[in-house]
């Protein structure tokens, strides 16, 4: 089934908002298994001049997930979620994430497309902080394989 | 940490191989919230027509930029970061799994201190991530 074109453009406000904890970035930090110091060491990510230790690049993504769960979710879309796989991802960054960083996440939907029997959706998602400072923008986009 | 002014167009970075197996995934599922059946489910990911059990795309995506943020030392003066999944990462069920392997070159230098870094990520010889770059800021 297409997907509803008239979603292009659609706004999904914060969701509430994300604290950052720094147990939270050393466990994703594990999972990847990346044993970078300023994913870990307070100390070692105080010398290099962050306030607390930061997140590995791609954690941005997991708040961004949250938030387009409710997009790709909708029933109205009409995306098959079980046919669904991850196309492209980009990330644009002001700042790394931080431990204590309170977000939120800003979504929109950019593109709605279908290509070689396939449903594609782009969703761009500004992370900020609750105070406006722009942390880092991520652009997903989600293929609902031979769907349209 | 190397510097602008030492790096030229051309210049490969460390290269690495990362180990994949069901078990980076299932931690992974936990870690990032992204429970996808296909992720862990055989049966699922057949029936869905995969070739079995495959790597989360942000997993892929995350060990790739390990060679960057190595090659750097700090993660924080990373730029952009960007991939196209263009081929699954089939993890096979016998604690061995598949290994990516990434390897870097410099693309090009930029203003303000900045170079672009294309990667090319590769998983039994095929592949997997197209168009993938990283933006760095060096000192």
């Amino acid at each position: 089934m297409a997907l509803n074109p008239d979603f292009v453009g659609r706004t999904y406000p914060p969701v509430g908002t994300y604290q950052v904890g720094r147990e939270k970035i050393r466990e994703f930090a594990t999972a990847i298994g990346d044993s970078n110091p300023l994913f870990h060491d307070v100390d070692a990510a105080s010398a290099a001049g962050y306030a607390d230790v930061i997140a590995p690049p791609t954690f941005a993504f997991a708040l961004a997930f949250q938030a387009m769960r409710t997009v790709v979710l909708d029933p109205q879309l009409g995306l098959d979620y079980s046919r669904v796989v991850h196309g492209e991802e980009k990330f644009v960054y002001s700042r790394p994430i931080g431990a204590g960083d309170e977000l939120v996440v800003s979504s929109v939907i950019d593109n709605i497309r279908a290509a070689a029997g396939n449903d594609m959706i782009t969703v761009r998602s500004d992370i900020a902080t609750v105070t406006g400072e722009h942390v880092v923008t991520t652009y997903s986009l989600t293929v609902a394989r031979g769907t349209a | 940490m190397p510097t602008f002014s030492q790096v030229a167009v051309g210049d490969s970075i460390p290269a690495a191989d990362f180990p994949i197996t069901r078990l980076n995934l299932v931690q992974y599922c936990g870690a990032s919230g992204d429970f996808n059946y296909i992720h862990w489910s055989e049966s699922f990911a057949n029936a869905v027509g995969l070739p079995g059990v495959i790597s989360h795309g942000m997993f892929t995506m995350a060990e790739a930029c390990r060679v960057v943020t190595d090659w750097i030392g700090d993660p924080g003066q990373l730029c952009e970061y960007s991939v196209r999944f263009t081929r699954p990462v089939a993890v096979p069920d016998d604690l061995v799994g598949t290994v990516l392997s990434v390897s870097g070159t410099v693309a090009e230098k930029l203003d303000d201190n900045r170079v672009k870094v294309d990667l090319t990520a590769t998983c039994k010889g095929e592949t997997v991530l197209g168009r993938a770059y990283a933006i760095v800021r060096l000192p």
